[in-house]
């Protein structure tokens, strides 16, 4: 079993129209190299499912969403992202389902259990209700008789998802102490693709010391794409932190995404770690303090 | 910076610090820096058995100090998002939050401000202030006390409950700000003024604020006392960071 792939066989299972999910949380452990990719490619109408970082204002400035469904979007160090604030400004988004983050999680758990919906109690007293029309109630058939809110299921085309390693079968290992809700993200999508800092052989996975760092099982995982440097200008600890003077270049950008287009999307991946001095320079980014 | 005076943010890490003081053994999550150092104060001094975390994935025995180049060394636990959320709906968290509106009902908003399809200003979006709100205890620093946070009229989106909702109610501990400190147990949970800062007055605090409030006490508000100022400036923010929070204005 072999599922290495490159970065056009991941696009050429992705079309116009497609629910997508992105793993990560903000401004870290991002496979901005297979977001980059999709800037530059012909898709279009995406809905983008997130807990948002610079994946999201890439893809706003680069005019591929449709729809956003999200609790947040920001840069953690820099609290706002202002790709996709001038996109939501200019009322470009047309569709948003904007959630409280646990209701997000509770989405993407009800996909990945097959489940309609989960219940909760989050969103009650918010315009989160208000606002998305498609949420409905639902009446505990217990003597509580509670009424809950039923989360629907975030049922997912695609998840894309940036790990330190994996094997050609699909094995992965998340290094960084939080793995955030990339599990839910492979368990809740038809198709899996990761994008991996290093490959390795499967015997080298052998120590259980090792396999503490494995979340999700290889038949949730498609195909795996050698991206070293894959998550920059995200993090991916502990090969490398936040590059936060990368951010700000990017921040800048907002207003003249021609430029930053040509500079640092427009190009091969490994013209982008060059334009960004190299794998030298992504492994030397100390680690961010929070 | 003084180091004989106390500075207005040293006066709002004291103040806010005492939210926590009799909250036992909940996680305390200060989410900016003025909250931060206070939830770093309240575990030094007012509630040591708090539960506090690095802000990214560890529950850490002792507050990092603010500026620390240097990773942390030991952690007491693990605390990842998918943890926080597991132990925020049970209610084991208090929090301090910085919303951009905040109105009379105490519903926030850091989501947007304006027309929600075209707003003329984008924010983060509501993240877990749904949750929060409902699941815990929240309490509220403001840095810029002014009409434009304390809103006239609701706030634009609602992000967290508030308690002009007839099934729920929020928990609203203490309301920091840079003029005053308010909570919200006046009459049918109103604004209710309980203490003003050294040299604001009350009409100033009126003029900044877009709804009326009790008054239950227009006392001065308590300074930091020696210790507590030696823990701001010599272990938790030895760099003067939070002199930046209020900019040249105080």
């Amino acid at each position: 079993m072999n599922k290495i792939v490159n970065i056009n066989q991941i696009l050429s299972q992705i079309t116009d129209g497609m629910t997508i999910g992105i793993g990560g949380w903000g401004a870290r452990r991002k496979p901005m190299s297979i977001i980059r990719a999709i800037c530059k490619s012909d898709l279009k109408d995406l809905t983008i499912v997130t807990y948002g970082g610079p994946d999201v204002g890439l893809l706003c400035s680069a005019k591929k969403v449709k729809k956003l469904i999200f609790g947040f979007v920001s840069l953690d160090i820099i609290p706002l992202d202002s790709h996709f604030r001038k996109a939501r400004q200019a009322g470009e988004i047309k569709e948003l389902m904007e959630i409280d983050e646990g209701m997000l999680q509770w989405g993407l758990r009800a996909a990945a259990m097959r489940l309609p919906f989960l219940p909760t109690r989050v969103g009650f007293g918010t315009d989160v209700l208000g606002k998305n029309k498609e949420i409905k109630l639902v009446k505990s058939p217990y003597d509580d008789g509670e009424e809950l809110i039923a989360m629907p299921a975030i049922n997912l085309d695609v998840s894309l998802l940036h790990v330190n390693t994996a094997d050609e079968k699909g094995n992965t290992l998340i290094y960084g102490p939080d793995p955030f809700f990339d599990d839910l993200f492979a368990r809740a999508a038809k198709q899996t693709f990761v994008s991996a800092e290093q490959i390795i052989k499967t015997s080298e996975f052998k120590k259980a010391e090792v396999a503490v760092y494995n979340h999700f099982e290889r038949n949730l995982v498609h195909g795996v794409f050698h991206s070293e440097g894959g998550a920059h200008p995200t993090s991916c600890d502990p090969n490398y932190g936040i590059d936060i003077a990368h951010l700000k270049e990017y921040s800048q950008a907002s207003d003249s995404f021609d430029d930053y287009y040509k500079k640092f999307i427009n190009i091969s991946n490994n013209e982008y770690l060059d334009a960004v001095g190299g794998m030298s320079h992504v492994n030397s980014i100390s680690k961010t303090i929070f | 910076m003084s180091t004989s005076s106390t500075t207005l943010a040293e006066l709002c890490i004291s103040i806010a610090a005492k939210a926590w003081q009799k909250d036992g053994e909940i996680l305390a999550t200060g989410i900016g820096l003025i909250p931060r150092l206070a939830v770093g104060l309240s575990k030094l001094h007012f509630n040591k058995d708090l539960l506090m975390t690095d802000g990214e994935a560890f529950l850490i025995d002792q507050p990092i100090s603010l500026g620390q180049k240097i990773p942390i060394s030991s952690a007491e636990g693990l605390m990842t998002y998918s943890r926080v959320f597991d132990l925020l709906w049970s209610g084991h968290r208090h929090a301090m939050v910085s919303p951009t509106q905040i109105d009379k009902y105490a519903q926030m908003n850091i989501s947007c401000i304006g027309e929600y399809q075209n707003p003329k200003v984008q924010l983060l979006g509501v993240r877990g202030f749904p949750g929060n709100s409902i699941c815990h205890k929240n309490s509220v620093f403001i840095p810029n006390h002014t009409k434009k946070v304390f809103v006239e009229n609701e706030v634009d989106m609602v992000s967290s409950l508030g308690f002009n909702n007839n099934t729920y109610k929020p928990n609203i501990g203490v309301v920091v700000t840079n003029l005053c400190v308010f909570d919200f147990n006046g009459n049918k949970n109103s604004l209710r003024l309980l203490s003003i800062h050294p040299g604001v007055s009350l009409d100033e605090i009126e003029e900044n604020t877009g709804f009326e409030f009790e008054i239950f006490s227009e006392s001065i508000s308590e300074i930091p006392t020696k210790t507590e100022l030696k823990l701001i400036r010599n272990i938790l923010d030895p760099s003067g960071i939070r002199e930046n929070i209020f900019g040249a204005k105080k």
